[in-house]
């Protein structure tokens, strides 16, 4: 069988009863009642992407002119610009990841840059700490239980209203904290995810009971999910090109589902009081073996990536229930807690590296060339000679999307929303 | 038999318990078998709240829902439609507070031997809420039949059982009327029928005492269901104050002596059910009932024939003393194999899962649909005969794929910020093993973590 569902994510059918049966909408109350009266910061929209596993950067954005790149890559190496599986052209050095072509698009319409050497001051390479790093703004982890972007919300301003959400099952920490927000997940939690499927079927290896019963019990499932994904591939409850994705093959590797998370959290957002703020967390990026190149599994993580930006961008763009297109008044930032060793592993992997790329898109993105300084994969450049060394700190990035798309000024910016940060300035020229 | 002292404290919690919270383990670590004696005491185990709701409430409840759908039927009106819900409500509410109740106490109290030790004797008196009468009684049961008389003489929890309402009304014993009784022959004259109901008469041999292998027949059944007519409950109409109690109905009840098992045993009145269980708690039969149904349950579905004639030898010797045989089950030996050999059924397992995670559920709703999801809806085991002991029962390959998605949802949240080794060292201490700690120390996220830890086939038993 050749469609596998995107991982935690249940049929698309099963999302649309969840979204659309369940009355969803009421969750979020008017966020923009108060007009424009703001100067059209109510309309500004702000989507972040959390990528956990430790997204590795060298592959979303290869940076096939650097000439240390094939060498250290090897076999997991991307292939440059124009070759068949190459990297998708950004610039003289950078590339992107031959999955991410929708990306690419905006790309060369000025509405998605790179980040290539970006890292929060976590240095500890383990993912709970960098995680917390990442999500709570502060400089150490366990410091702070809330996360920056519920602070960003509370130096706003008060609002009275929801104007925040997840999409999971659980808010990351990245949202939690005093301003309240909602989250939503589709299907209630009748997806699996094969990550953790395929870590248990390790365990249960030797065990006579469990074993047998889990093999058992995936494979019922996985048969469940193809009848229901069948069902739902009706004309009326499908659009075209989720079809043609599915029926292209095994390496869709869920991007019909995951494009329609993309155009279901577009859907929330551009009603009438739709959140103004979204978090978005994706998981299984931890890459220590068989990592793969053009093809492979970070590819089929990335095709669902590419696929989820597609959709959110074509929801935006031409909200589904009519209204003016948000797109252009949206960014959206993708980061991840670090990245990976420069060098390929003995597994054709790659290990807890330190600095990586974050994404930048969104119509109301500045066109310019990459944000920060690359410092190079010279063999006396790397981070402890093994990691992409980190030229820019996240919270810099983060505050000047902030700063200059949602109008939070530095003050709060160094002190409430990145305590203790006033040595980190925002990152200008992002935003228009 | 010499053990690891480090085995044997997450032994004790772990099987004996109901899983380990946070230092549990280290406490139990200065003397493990004192630390599951200290929980025994004549007292019984504790009461699921303070003030608990009683049968007598939910009688009176279930009379007003009994009233309102007949008063429907005879008015097939508009408004008692809704009387009919609400009153429905209030009793589906009654035993979704009482489970929450229980798996609450189960979830936070220190005393984990203690409680699994009453959940063991709940199950082994099953009252099953399938039966819709029953269903706001279990609760009530529980606490008013069981748990009072966990450490005290079996006769004496046989008889609280048995003369429950909630058992009475489960097993049908309400409607059981001596065929000779007077009010048989009153009926008769009216053309009602009337006459013996068996159902609770046998499950007490069979599930409750002496089991099947003690060789009793169609005959022992039939004379034990007549000795015990008249055992019912007090009716709405009597003393208010009695409404819905156990009340012994002379006019129902079988005149004339019965002869159970070979022994005579002469009419009595209430006494001569009494009597008989008397007999069926000292038999050697439920000795042996009671100690194999206990080894299974706490140490192996299959468990050593040593470790149940130790217990059958104590319960005979004690004359059923539940306390002494309680203290005798943490002394064997046999129980103390390192080697976890039991399952845990899905409420065994998410009780220690939030134990572990020191998260105390309060949404009955979503409680109710995991279990049920994975095969133990509350309160409702499918038979009598309570929910099962063996390891097949509960390992299906639906059932581990629904405990799996249920960790997913439940790891990112219960784990916060807290790191799953730690929580693995804390639930499973020297029982982790290598292999799990290292598949945990590879978790992408803390929640996945958690999860495998949930999820491990170590956590998985006990």
């Amino acid at each position: 069988m050749s469609n596998h569902g995107f991982p935690g994510r249940p049929s698309r059918r099963g999302a649309l009863a969840s979204a659309f049966g369940l009355g969803i909408s009421i969750q979020f109350l008017g966020t923009r009642a108060f007009a424009d009266a703001d100067g059209g910061l109510s309309r500004r929209r702000l989507v972040v992407i959390i990528c956990r596993g430790g997204l590795d950067g060298l592959s979303l954005s290869p940076p096939v002119g650097d000439s240390a790149y094939a060498a250290l890559r090897g076999p997991i190496a991307i292939g440059g610009f124009g070759q068949p599986g190459g990297a998708l052209k950004l610039d003289g050095t950078f590339g992107l990841h031959p999955s991410l072509t929708a990306v690419h698009a905006l790309a060369l319409k000025g509405q998605a840059r790179i980040a290539p050497a970006v890292a929060t001051p976590d240095r500890e390479r383990s993912h709970f700490e960098a995680q917390d790093v990442l999500e709570n703004g502060g400089r150490v982890a366990y410091g702070v239980t809330s996360g920056w972007l519920n602070r960003a919300l509370e130096a706003m301003g008060p609002s009275g209203k929801v104007r925040a959400m997840s999409l999971g099952p659980t808010a990351p920490l990245v949202l939690r904290g005093k301003i309240e927000t909602v989250s939503w997940s589709p299907g209630g939690g009748q997806g699996h995810d094969t990550r953790l499927a395929g870590i248990l079927q390790d365990l249960y290896a030797h065990d006579p009971l469990l074993g047998p019963a889990l093999a058992g019990g995936l494979a019922t499932q996985s048969m469940a999910t193809v009848v229901t994904q069948e069902e739902a591939a009706q004309p009326a409850s499908a659009p075209a090109a989720d079809m043609m994705a599915t029926n292209a093959g095994g390496k869709s590797g869920g991007a019909p589902q995951a494009r329609r998370m993309g155009t279901m959290l577009a859907a929330f957002m551009t009603q009438p009081a739709g959140a103004q703020v979204a978090a978005v967390e994706m998981d299984a990026f931890d890459t220590h073996a068989r990592q793969g190149a053009a093809e492979g599994l970070l590819a089929t993580r990335l095709v669902s990536l590419d696929a989820f930006l597609d959709g959110l961008q074509a929801g935006l763009s031409h909200p589904a229930g009519g209204g003016p297109d948000a797109w252009r008044d949206t960014v959206v930032v993708l980061a991840t807690e670090f990245g990976r060793t420069a060098r390929v592993n003995g597994t054709g992997g790659t290990d807890h590296g330190t600095a990586s790329t974050a994404l930048l898109l969104g119509g109301a993105l500045k066109t310019g060339g990459i944000v920060g300084d690359w410092p190079t994969l010279a063999q006396n450049r790397l981070f402890e000679n093994r990691d992409t060394a980190p030229t820019l700190d996240m919270r810099g990035l983060f505050k000047g999307v902030l700063r200059d798309h949602l109008g939070i000024d530095r003050a709060r910016l160094d002190t409430l929303v990145f305590p203790d940060s006033a040595q980190v300035a925002p990152v200008s020229g992002l935003v228009v | 038999m010499t053990i690891d002292r480090n085995i044997e404290a997450a032994v004790a919690v772990t099987r004996f318990g109901l899983g380990a919270r946070a230092g549990e383990i280290d406490r139990a670590r200065i003397d493990p078998h004192a630390y599951l004696a200290s929980q025994i005491r004549p007292q019984g185990a504790d009461p699921t709240q303070d003030a608990p709701p009683t049968t007598a409430q939910r009688e009176k409840e279930y009379a007003a829902f009994k009233e309102a759908r007949k008063l429907e039927k005879e008015d097939s009106g508009n408004k008692t439609d809704d009387t009919v819900k609400m009153a429905r409500r209030v009793l589906r509410n009654d035993a979704a507070g009482d489970f929450l109740a229980r798996t609450q106490l189960a979830v936070t109290t220190p005393n984990a031997f203690r409680e699994r030790w009453a959940l063991f004797w709940a199950n082994h008196f099953t009252v099953s809420a399938a039966k819709n009468q029953a269903a706001a009684l279990v609760g009530p049961f529980e606490n008013e039949a069981i748990r009072p008389h966990v450490f005290g003489r079996f006769e004496d929890l046989l008889v609280a059982s048995s003369t429950h309402p909630a058992m009475l009304h489960y097993l049908d014993q309400v409607g059981s009327v001596g065929p000779d009784s007077p009010v048989a022959q009153g009926r008769q004259s009216t053309g009602k029928r009337a006459g013996l109901n068996e159902n609770l008469a046998r499950e007490i041999l069979e599930l409750h005492t002496v089991g099947v292998e003690a060789g009793y027949t169609q005959a022992d059944v039939t004379e034990f269901a007549r000795a015990m007519t008249g055992w019912g409950v007090d009716g709405l109409d009597g003393d208010p104050e009695r409404a819905g109690e156990f009340k012994f109905h002379e006019r129902m009840h079988e005149p004339g002596a019965r002869m159970i098992m070979g022994r005579r045993y002469p009419d009595g009145g209430e006494d001569q059910a009494r009597a008989v269980m008397r007999d069926l708690a000292a038999s050697p039969h439920t000795a042996h009932h009671v100690s194999i149904k206990l080894a299974r349950h706490f140490v192996a579905d299959d468990p050593s024939p040593i470790l149940v004639e130790r217990l059958r030898r104590s319960y005979l010797d004690t004359g059923g003393n539940l306390s002494a045989l309680a203290h005798t089950l943490v002394v064997s030996p046999e129980a103390w194999d390192p080697t976890p050999q039991k399952f845990k059924t899905p409420y065994e397992f998410l009780v220690s899962a939030w134990r572990a995670t020191e998260v105390t559920p309060r949404d009955m709703g979503a409680m109710s649909a995991a279990l049920t999801s994975m095969g133990q809806k509350p309160f409702a085991p499918p038979s009598p005969k309570g929910w099962a002991e063996e390891a097949q029962e509960w390992c299906a390959p639906d059932a581990i794929v629904k405990r799996m998605n249920w960790s997913e949802g439940f790891s990112p949240t219960a784990c916060g910020d807290r790191d799953p080794m730690r929580l693995a060292d804390n639930a499973l201490g020297a029982r982790l093993t290598p292999l799990v700690a290292r598949a945990i120390s590879r978790a992408e996220t803390r929640g996945e973590g958690l999860s495998i830890l949930l999820m491990s086939p170590e956590f998985q038993r006990r």
